[in-house]
């Protein structure tokens, strides 16, 4: 309020000293003293007007913002003379704020906000215990028998409902294209359950969830605004899915994508899946969410599901496929489960990376604050007070961090959309966004930031011993020692934290790097896959599906150039997908509840050729055996030498779904279904049997496979214009998609590593090259009474290298800890892997050698006059 | 100079404003005037340098007590800084005093209960 007039209010201050120090004066004359006494005298009885103007300054409310924007000032103009300092430091602060912010927005978005659902903490994710291979798996998808006895029997729940994700294909329409789309098949109770409405429209009535209802689906946002143009005339109209016809009844909002991220559409399960389906307790396809009653614990929920479930399994004790245990797990957990690690070991990572820069700028102005040693010793003397002196300071950093934490919004900004566009795939990624708590945040790191750099320069400078720092400076004899020990204990920090970020890049590379040289059991170059499926509506079973496969493949494999072409329902690497139980019919009868089971596959004749998938025995199916002749198996070889040990089986028979005397006639070699994860037993039937319409087509060429996109895209719409064909990959990058995310992982943190590395290395250089300035006229002596010069970069290297070494040390101990933290992130790697271990520590070596040198070598080459004459 | 210091004694906080202010009450005075006039009345027992009144003076003008202008001195042909008491000035006057007149009463009981009963 008054802080305007200040300026007036000052010079009418000094007026009124001045004449009434006048007034003194005078009557000090007329008292008697001289001319030169009076003066004194009057000032004596006066008291000393600087000070006295201070006090009363200090007296005027609105005071301190004056005082402040002085201070401002005077940084200001202080960092403004040493340009490449300020730009450094901002720049240094601006990226290690800048990627804090940018992961703190992202694991508060995914994994701190609550879910947008009613009451989210009630919402339970329900799973089977089910098995795989011979060990137990928490989290198996429910069957739909076994959901609907859960729905019927519980008394925890106030509602279940299920979910499960596929593909279908939306029909062309006017000058639009087939295509596939993700579509969630729901209950009818499931947005209830959610606590969801449509945002237009309205949800599945229980009516339109059974098999005898008429088509109905609900949009979702997106695919309304980009395929019908965002027109509500949508409503009621009817669309084609699989070249079935349903009837639009509602619009999503845009932010829901339940049961996965990409969801377009959504259609009620009882309508699409067959009675026996939804009756089976074998067949598990669901996943199933829950609501708890108020006053119910997760735990006495999935007890309760889990009696059920015991009832069930002992009534079904032939099949040993009906699983006896429930589990559930908190609906977040459900949707990030597979980012949550990393994304925590990302933000470690940063906030490693923003210690770093705090410290470097804490370096950097410890330095700053030594050069003008002797600057603040005179301004000590003659009175600053201490308190303005450190506040200076902190105003210093204050400003530095201020500038670069605005520019690391900035970047997080720019950074997070980024990520939007490249990680559209991530769980929640459309809950990221900067908001009014991530600007709190990014205001509370900044205050953080400068407090911890700028009082650890504060301090360095607040040396009361003004009159040795006098001297020190006035004789530039080597001082500052105290200083530079903390500087050096400053850097073996960052080194230590470098190394820790180093290791963790190292591990995280080499994991990455075992996980893409995985041996998939089949060739990956010259390789083209394009995703394709049947509408099974238009495609009866048996006859027409056949047909259409052979038709295809034949057309495919006569297009000059093309090698080899097959059709498989799940190629390598792309998941587990499917499995059935089996029994050996040659072999005795298992006891009750035992059975067999392994991944199964649907291919044709000569999909293993086109794959590159070796046949170790036997032979490839019979061409001419299709549609109910179909009675051939291929098995994988882990399948021969886990169920066949010691025996031929090549010629047994498997009794499986599709007949009770399906003959084994060849072994084809190991395929994985998932980068990552040991080869399973595998088995291969024939796609000539008509009963597969969704799968992969798969095309091999010695010369620029890519090329027979089109052509074949073409040959499909042809045969049916309106069959959508998605992901065109070739096989690399399809298994190249299945790495995304490690690579992504260590891609990050090797960029976090590099900085710190490059930050560490900056720091190292800074110290030696002060040390060696302060040490000129020593070292100049030194040099004038006969010491080697090589002698002297000796010592020079020796003193830098110290810290270095330390740091590593402690490093080395810290990445231990912090591997052990991540070792469910690495893959075929020990935490401890020497080779890491030994790269980061000769890296770091050399580097910090190299930061040491250059000072160490110019300090050698000083002229010995000229340092002397430096003073 | 070091005995006569001896014998003077800091001002008590606070008291200063209530000093200013009752040598207010006879007319509006400049910095100088109130100094030399608060010296004389006690003697010179204070020990106060005439500076560490502006500070006091500021503040009181801060809070509306005195008001303050430029005038030309009577006698000089010379601008001072005049302080006038205001309305909120009289009446912080009288709370101080009895303020002070309670305090020193109750340390007079403390100190000399004899004398009191006498």
């Amino acid at each position: 309020m008054r802080w305007r007039p200040l300026k007036n209010r000052d010079s009418d201050l000094e007026r009124e000293l001045r004449s009434d120090l006048e007034l003194e004066e005078e009557e000090q004359r007329e008292n008697g003293a001289g001319e030169a006494e009076s003066g004194y005298a009057a000032l004596r009885a006066f008291g000393n007007p600087a000070l006295i103007r201070e006090q009363t300054r200090a007296v005027w409310s609105w005071n301190w913002p004056e005082s402040l924007a002085r201070d401002l000032r005077f940084s200001l103009r202080t960092l403004r003379r040493t340009p490449g300092f300020t730009v450094i430091t901002i720049l240094v602060m601006a990226l290690g704020i800048g990627a804090n912010v940018a992961l703190f927005t992202v694991v508060r978005g995914v994994l701190l906000r609550p879910l947008p659902f009613q009451d989210p903490d009630r919402l339970t994710m329900l799973y089977e215990w089910g098995r795989q291979g011979n060990n137990a798996a928490a989290y198996n998808m429910v069957s739909g028998g076994m959901y609907a006895e859960w729905k019927q029997q519980n008394q925890t729940f106030y509602s279940l409902a299920l979910a499960r994700t596929i593909r279908v294909g939306l029909s062309g329409s006017g000058r639009q294209l087939p295509e596939k789309l993700k579509s969630g098949e729901i209950s009818w109770d499931l947005l209830p359950t959610l606590g969801v409405q449509p945002a237009l429209g309205r949800n599945f009535a229980q009516a339109d969830d059974s098999p005898a209802a008429n088509g109905t689906v609900i949009l979702s946002w997106g695919l309304w605004k980009r395929r019908f143009g965002g027109d509500r005339a949508i409503l009621n109209q009817t669309i084609y899915l699989d070249a079935q016809p349903y009837t639009v009844i509602g619009i999503m909002p845009a932010w829901f994508d339940f049961p996965g991220p990409a969801t377009q559409l959504w259609t009620p399960a009882y309508h699409e899946m067959t009675v026996e389906e939804m009756k089976s307790y074998s067949q598990h396809m669901f996943r199933v969410v829950g609501r708890l009653k108020s006053g119910v614990s997760a735990e006495q929920g999935v007890a309760d599901l889990s009696l059920i479930s015991r009832r069930i399994h002992d009534a079904h004790r032939s099949d040993p496929f009906v699983f006896r245990n429930a589990s559930g797990r908190p609906l977040l957990d459900h949707i990030v489960g597979d980012i949550k690690q990393p994304l925590y070991v990302l933000l470690e990572a940063t906030c490693c990376l923003l210690l770093i820069a705090c410290l470097n700028v804490a370096n950097l102005l410890v330095a700053r604050a030594a050069a003008r040693r002797k600057e603040l010793a005179i301004r000590t003397a003659l009175g600053g007070g201490w308190l303005r002196l450190m506040r200076e300071r902190l105003m210093e950093s204050v400003l530095l961090t201020a500038a670069g934490g605005a520019l690391g919004l900035l970047l997080a900004a720019a950074a997070l959309e980024w990520l939007e566009h490249t990680r559209a795939d991530m769980s929640r990624v459309e809950s990221i966004h900067i908001d009014g708590v991530v600007a709190a945040f990014t205001v509370g790191v900044i205050v953080v930031c400068a407090l911890f750099s700028g009082l650890i320069a504060a301090f360095s400078a607040s040396d009361k011993r003004v009159l040795s720092a006098l001297h020190e400076s006035s004789r530039s004899m080597s001082g500052g020692q105290g200083r530079a020990a903390l500087r050096k204990g400053l850097l073996m920090l960052e080194v230590g934290l470098t190394v820790v970020l180093l290791v963790g890049a190292g591990l995280l590379l080499k994991s990455c790097e075992r996980l893409r040289s995985n041996d998939m059991g089949c060739s990956t170059e010259g390789v083209l896959t394009m995703h394709l499926g049947l509408p099974d509506a238009r495609y009866a079973k048996g006859a027409p599906r056949a047909n259409f496969f052979d038709t295809l493949l034949e057309r495919v494999r006569a297009l000059p150039g093309v090698d080899a072409a097959g059709f498989v329902t799940v190629p390598p690497g792309q998941g587990y997908w499917n499995d059935w139980g089996f029994t050996i019919v040659e072999h005795p009868s298992l006891a009750q509840g035992k059975g067999l089971g392994a991944i199964n596959r649907w291919a044709d004749p000569k999909y293993f050729r086109a794959m590159g998938i070796p046949i170790l025995r036997g032979r490839t199916f019979n061409v001419s055996k299709r549609l109910d002749a179909a009675n051939e198996a291929v098995i994988s070889e882990s399948f021969a030498d886990q169920y066949f040990p010691g025996e031929d089986p090549i010629g047994k028979h498997l009794n499986v779904q599709l007949g009770p005397r399906i003959e084994v006639v060849g072994i084809a070699g190991d395929t994985r279904y998932a980068i990552g994860e040991k080869a399973a037993p595998m088995m291969y039937f024939p796609l000539d049997a008509g009963v597969e319409t969704v799968g992969t087509l798969v095309i091999r060429s010695r010369h620029g496979v890519e090329q027979f996109a089109l052509p074949v895209q073409r040959i499909v719409a042809q045969m049916d214009s309106d069959l959508p064909v998605s992901d065109v990959l070739t096989m690399n990058q399809l298994l190249g998609k299945q790495t995304f995310d490690q690579s992504f992982n260590a891609t990050l943190l090797t960029g976090f590593a590099t900085l710190s590395l490059l930050l560490a290395a900056v720091g190292l250089f800074g110290v030696m090259s002060y040390i060696a300035a302060q040490r000129t006229t020593e070292i100049g002596i030194r040099i004038a009474l006969g010491a080697k010069r090589e002698h002297v970069m000796r010592k020079m290297l020796m003193d830098g290298m110290g810290p270095a070494v330390l740091g590593l040390v402690v490093g080395l101990a810290a990445s231990v800890e912090a591997g052990r933290l991540m070792r469910d992130l690495l893959y075929e790697i020990k935490p401890l892997d020497p080779a890491v271990f030994a790269a980061v520590a000769t890296t770091l070596l050399a580097v910090a050698a190299l930061a040491c040198f250059v000072p160490a070598w110019r300090a050698s080459r000083l002229d010995p006059m000229q340092a002397l004459r430096t003073e | 100079m070091a005995k006569e210091a001896k014998e003077r004694v800091g001002l008590l906080q606070g008291t200063l404003d209530m000093l200013i202010l009752r040598t207010l009450l006879y007319g509006a005075a400049h910095g100088h005037q109130i100094g030399k006039h608060i010296q004389k009345t006690t003697n010179e027992f204070l020990q106060m340098q005439h500076g560490s009144l502006y500070p006091a003076l500021h503040r009181l003008e801060e809070r509306g007590w005195v008001s303050a202008k430029w005038e030309m001195a009577p006698d000089k042909n010379r601008e001072f800084k005049y302080y006038r008491l205001t309305d909120k000035g009289r009446k912080q006057l009288l709370v101080e005093e009895s303020q002070w007149k309670q305090m020193a009463e109750a340390v007079a009981r403390v100190m000399w209960p004899a004398a009191e009963e006498s």
